[in-house]
């Protein structure tokens, strides 16, 4: 597992490396296009990609930038301007699973890694420095994030009680108060298989039966009626910010934007946190210009430095192992974003990665399953 | 002669024109410049109706039903297959392998193994990963050893008859699966039969759909039809006013109207908070009125609204006010010089706002989809996850289809019941 | 007359005042007594205050001040419904969404009449206004004319002693208008209903009733017969509003008795008969009729003063001849004479002398 690999690179803090990369070793670029179109996810996070990758590429080689906020529906959207012949996008941030599918299609282009991106700071090849973020020969990855739970540090009913695992989260005696729970069966079902007894080593086998989803299902229904269902990564906090629910599901640079930024009385529970990876894709039979253009600015965008210095503003993990000890200040708050990462090893203690060949096989059957049963 | 001859041209000959051409071809070139002109005028209009609404509704019908990329993806499969018979447990035969191996490497080649993998993962949960292995298989195989055992030696799933079912099935170039799919149902060994009742769900969107559409249709009309008498009795300038409040929710973003009914709806919201001040609901008991049904009645009553109003007033304000005051005078009082005489003359303008109201109703999916929580979500929600989520635009159109076939029912019901003439916007 | 019969009025308005906004009266100080079975018209030009007051009457508006009485019974606080008076209204509002014989029915329906008493009397008021064969059918598929006399005939139907008509004939062209005159006339005359009739038509006014009241500004100007109207308006708007008439500024010179001398602007003086001036130095009006203009000496009263007249137009009218002169620098001064075999045709810049009987020239307020 990589994620090893890179905690062991994240312990070496503090090590100087050159924050001095400069102008100097990008390469010139020929014959390429003089603008760009990124696909993003808006908010917080286009921002920071915006500020560590975008931004500086402008001021150095003059690109204009077009920002679409479709991530969510890139697949879709892509595919498409596919079947329309029209396909207007140079580079798509996407999360894994969406990356599998665009490639497996044909609809995202194969990367020669070793040859497109830059090599470590420390001197190792793309390759080895992505590590197991290599999912599939398409997809870039820039960061590590996960799915964790927050909640709320006020609650009277709880007498003091602390939660500190995962289970807590069902256990509504000890805990009682409203939760919020992505309304998708993906990490919900494990999560509740997990406190069912099922290990993380048997976890898939068990989900594999029909009688295992039954089983997730049957844990969720003893949390069912107290139960917010978001669909937008932005409700849980904000609910958990409203005091309407006591604990939340979310993803881990969200819940940091409202514990270390709006102040609110809400803690992080790092108990199996579910690991996911966001990166790009380019869409497949761009023509020449615009495909220099994009592989131009990927080299300089992925380099050790500008993933680390996203940080700066989204406490998400940088996917080079390289860039692990370069995570320095958040850029406003001038906290050390160090611990706030979820990749941080007192984070991980127990975790999840998001099985994407599972849920690809079988996303259809298991999403039915559990809409039938939220509607019961 | 008899009357039904009178208006005829003489006898022994037609009408002609003053240059001697008979008259109706005369008249028929005169139109035919006119008519020309007219369909040149509404060209455009038919040119984008064709272009974004004809062809898309086309489009979404085929949808529904093509199943293409089955027989495309594999010809010799599917051609082999016809001599299986799907009710044995046995595998069909080597040509059938054969067949496959053939298909598959031309599959992918073009990548279009996968996509086939999704399309027959909807049936069979499985066959996404089975063809995405089929990559590496395929390298690994020798020509000259038998298919069959090579395939199951590289994925155990070619040897399960479920899977060649499964194929045997849907080799057709259509297939009903989607449709069954939208409604419950599924098709098995023994035919078509209702799904298993926990995976049962949009038979009761599609009831919710409706009958929340149709209250939240009957709240709009209850709500509004005061507001839209008191507008069209008002003054201009002071209903102009009153109308442009009205109107406000057009003009707020979806965001921050739904951040409003979030702050007002909330169990720490607004309503609760003062609900608790007054003593009307215990602390511990607050009221749920938002990621529910209440949620999605709330706050689409308020979205809809200005459609029952905008309808009802125009039509109110072609009621001239003399018939309220030639009733009362006839001995009427104001609640029978209403029903009898201002009521059936604004029934026009009730058909326009409730079809509007409805139609737009049970094709939203943003509202529901943020206020409405579990019970409040409509079969909308569903096609809009399965276009951009799942990606199975087969089972979207179905149940876009499906959608559209029901409103064409109410619409053809409500014409039989109402007459669709009696229907005003203005 | 009411009173002249000795009857109390039938309908009263006393000191009534209405305003809409709290500041400009529309109605000011009102009061008029209207007999049982009279037919009297409301005249005056739009904004005059006509309008309002059958509303008034009506129930449809409430008066800010003052008291409405029917049949001896203050009806201020009674709601339209409960008067019992039958209206006509301009467009006739005739419910669109019912058949002749549904909208005559309306009003019995709602007085819970039996179904044969309902039958029997829509047929009567059908025949009433002879469209006994329309009651299937609806407003929309009938003439302006044939939806006036139905309006007329569901005003009728109930039998209310009092009927208003709000300018009912006022989108009939001109020739239905004049018959349904005389058939509203004939129908009041049958009936024997009080009518209150208003209408800025004059000529309307003047056939058809008993008495007419001139509303202007707020006020009735003159409460008379036609006939008094015409021939004795009691001051300078009713004689301007009611027919043709001639008008000269001036200045009283003397009274005396039942005539008085105005010394016209332009110095030349006059004789005529003193309505509203009461001393020498008043500012005055004089109004003569066209038709009372004489310019042959053997039909001028001999111990008037005359005026200098110059003919400026000659219109030849049929009937009549008008002849427009230049009088005491006024330019539009018309004189009428009737089209008689002796009749002398003037010329243009012919110059003539003209005179009257002084009963006809009335010296009005210089309003």
């Amino acid at each position: 597992m990589s994620l090893r690999y890179i905690l062991g690179a994240a312990v070496l803090v503090g090590l100087p490396f050159g924050a001095a990369m400069a102008a100097d070793d990008i390469e010139p670029c020929d014959g390429c296009a003089n603008s760009m179109t990124v696909v993003s996810w808006g908010g917080a996070y286009q921002t920071s990609q915006q500020n560590a990758y975008s931004k500086p590429y402008a001021e150095l080689t003059g690109t204009t930038f077009t920002w679409d906020e479709s991530s969510n529906e890139a697949v879709a959207k892509l595919r498409a301007q596919f079947e329309a012949g029209n396909v207007t996008w140079d580079l798509v941030d996407v999360e894994g699973p969406d990356s599998q599918r665009l490639c497996d299609e044909g609809l995202a282009m194969p990367i020669d890694f070793d040859a497109v991106l830059a090599p470590g700071d420390d001197g190792s090849t793309p390759t080895a420095d992505f590590g197991d973020g290599l999912i599939n020969e398409c997809f870039i990855p820039q960061i590590w994030f996960s799915t964790t739970f927050g909640y709320r540090t006020d609650v009277a009913e709880w007498n003091g009680a602390v939660p500190t695992s995962l289970c807590d989260v069902f256990d509504m005696e000890k805990f009682p108060g409203k939760r919020a729970l992505e309304k998708r069966p993906k990490k919900n079902l494990e999560w509740a298989l997990l406190c069912d007894g099922v290990t993380k080593e048997e976890l898939y086998d068990v989900l594999s039966t029909p009688e295992g989803v039954d089983r997730a299902l049957k844990k969720l229904d003893t949390i069912k009626d107290q139960t917010v269902w978001w669909s937008a990564g932005a409700e849980a906090p904000q609910l958990l910010a409203d005091k309407e629910v006591v604990f939340g599901s979310t993803y881990n640079g969200r819940l940091f934007a409202v514990i270390e930024e709006q102040h609110q009385p809400v803690a992080m529970l790092w108990d199996y946190e579910v690991f996911d990876f966001d990166g790009w894709i380019v869409p497949a039979d761009l023509p020449e210009d615009r495909k220099a253009r994009v592989m131009n600015f990927l080299r300089f965008a992925t380099d050790t430095q500008r993933l680390a210095d996203q940080a700066k503003w989204i406490s998400y993990g940088p996917a080079r192992a390289s860039s692990q000890p370069l995570v320095g200040k958040h850029a406003d708050l001038g906290i050390e974003m160090a611990p706030h990462m979820p990749t941080n090893p007192d984070n991980m203690k127990n975790y999840l990665v998001n099985n994407i060949e599972w849920w690809a096989d079988h996303q259809d059957e298991v999403e039915a399953k559990f809409q039938a049963w939220l509607t019961q | 002669m008899t009357d039904a001859t009178a208006g005829k041209p003489p006898r022994g000959g037609q009408m002609l024109a003053a240059d001697g051409t008979p008259l109706k071809v005369s008249l028929r070139r005169a139109m035919r410049a006119q008519k020309l002109r007219a369909l040149l005028l509404i060209s455009p209009l038919l040119l984008f109706v064709l272009l974004t609404f004809i062809l898309p509704i086309g489009d979404m019908l085929l949808r529904s039903v093509e199943n293409d990329i089955v027989p495309s993806t594999l010809p010799k499969t599917v051609v082999a297959l016809q001599d299986w018979d799907p009710k044995t447990s046995e595998l069909p035969g080597e040509p059938v392998f054969a067949g496959l191996h053939d298909d598959l490497v031309i599959a992918v080649e073009k990548k279009a193994n996968t996509r086939l993998g999704q399309r027959l993962n909807y049936e069979y949960s499985g066959f996404s990963s089975l063809m995405r292995g089929v990559v590496r298989d395929l390298k690994s195989m020798d020509t000259s050893r038998p298919f069959m055992e090579q395939f199951i030696e590289a994925d155990k799933k070619w040897g399960d008859p479920a899977v060649w079912r499964t194929l045997k099935t849907f080799s057709g170039e259509y297939t009903s699966g989607y449709l069954l799919n939208a409604l419950d149902m599924q098709r098995t060994e023994n035919g078509i039969q209702m799904k298993p009742e926990q995976e049962r769900i949009y038979l009761k969107l599609f009831l919710r759909t409706m009958a929340m559409s149709l209250g939240i249709t009957f709240i709009c009309l209850l709500l509004g039809y005061p507001i839209a008498f008191l507008l069209a009795s008002l003054p201009l300038r002071t209903s102009n006013l009153i109308l442009i409040l009205v109107l406000l929710p057009f003009w707020t973003s979806l965001l921050v109207r739904t951040a409003a009914w979030k702050v007002l709806l909330q169990q720490q919201g607004v309503i609760n908070d003062i609900l608790v001040w007054l003593g009307l609901v215990a602390d511990n008991a607050r009221l749920v009125m938002i990621n529910n049904a209440t949620g999605t009645t709330i706050a689409m009553t308020h979205i809809l609204l200005p459609f029952m109003i905008l309808p009802l007033f125009s039509v109110m304000k072609g009621i001239p006010p003399s018939y309220m005051r030639a009733a009362k005078s006839l001995g009427a009082n104001d609640w029978t010089a209403f029903w009898r005489v201002y009521f059936p003359q604004s029934i026009p303008g009730v058909g326009a706002g409730a079809i509007l109201c409805f139609i737009l109703a049970i094709g939203y999916y943003i509202t529901p989809e943020l206020v409405g929580g579990t019970s409040g979500v409509f079969i909308s929600n569903r096609i809009a996850y399965h276009i951009s989520t799942s990606l199975n635009w087969g089972l979207a159109a179905a149940l876009a289809t499906l959608l559209l076939v029901v409103v064409l029912a109410l619409y053809w019901t409500y014409d039989r019941i109402v007459g669709i003439d009696n229907v005003k916007l203005g | 007359m009411a009173n002249e019969r000795g009857d109390a009025a039938f309908v009263a308005f006393e000191h009534v005042q209405k305003s809409y906004d709290g500041e400009t009266l529309v109605v000011k100080d009102l009061n008029l007594n209207i007999g049982k079975g009279e037919f009297l018209t409301m005249l005056g030009p739009s904004g005059s205050g006509k309008t309002t007051c059958l509303m008034m009457l009506a129930g449809f508006e409430t008066a800010t001040h003052g008291e409405i009485r029917l049949a001896g019974r203050p009806i201020n606080s009674v709601p339209p419904h409960k008067r019992g008076i039958g209206m006509v209204f301009q467009n006739y509002a005739l419910f669109p969404h019912m058949t002749v014989g549904e909208n005559l029915a309306f009003p019995l329906e709602v007085r819970k009449m039996s179904k044969s008493e309902i039958e029997s009397k829509v047929k009567r008021a059908l025949d009433m206004v002879q469209m006994g064969a329309f009651a299937g059918r609806r407003p929309a598929q009938m003439s302006g004319g044939q939806q006036q006399r139905i309006a007329l005939a569901r005003a009728l139907v109930f039998e209310p002693e009092l009927v208003l008509m709000d300018e009912p004939l006022g989108a009939l062209d001109k020739q239905l208008r004049e018959h349904m005159q005389f058939e509203i006339k004939h129908l009041h005359e049958r009936l024997g209903v009080t009518v209150v009739y208003v209408t800025h038509d004059q000529s309307e006014a003047l056939t058809m009733s008993d008495r007419v009241a001139v509303f202007n500004d707020g006020r009735i100007q003159q409460l008379a017969p036609p006939e008094d109207l015409y021939e004795r308006p009691t001051n300078s708007f009713v004689a301007q509003f009611i027919g043709e008439n001639n008008t000269l500024p001036g200045s009283v010179e003397a009274i005396s008795g039942d005539r008085c001398t105005v010394k016209l602007t332009d110095g030349s003086v006059i004789d005529a008969l003193p309505v509203n001036v009461s001393k020498p130095g008043d500012r005055t009006l004089v109004s003569i009729r066209p038709e009372r203009v004489e310019f042959r000496d053997d039909r001028m009263p001999a111990d008037t003063h005359k005026l200098e007249a110059e003919v400026l137009e000659f219109i030849y009218m049929g009937d009549s001849f008008r002849t427009r002169l230049r009088v005491a620098g006024n330019d539009n001064f018309i004189m009428k004479c009737r089209n008689a075999v002796d009749q002398r045709r003037l010329n243009a810049g012919e110059k003539v002398v003209i005179g009257w009987n002084v009963a006809d020239c009335r010296a009005l307020d210089a309003a």
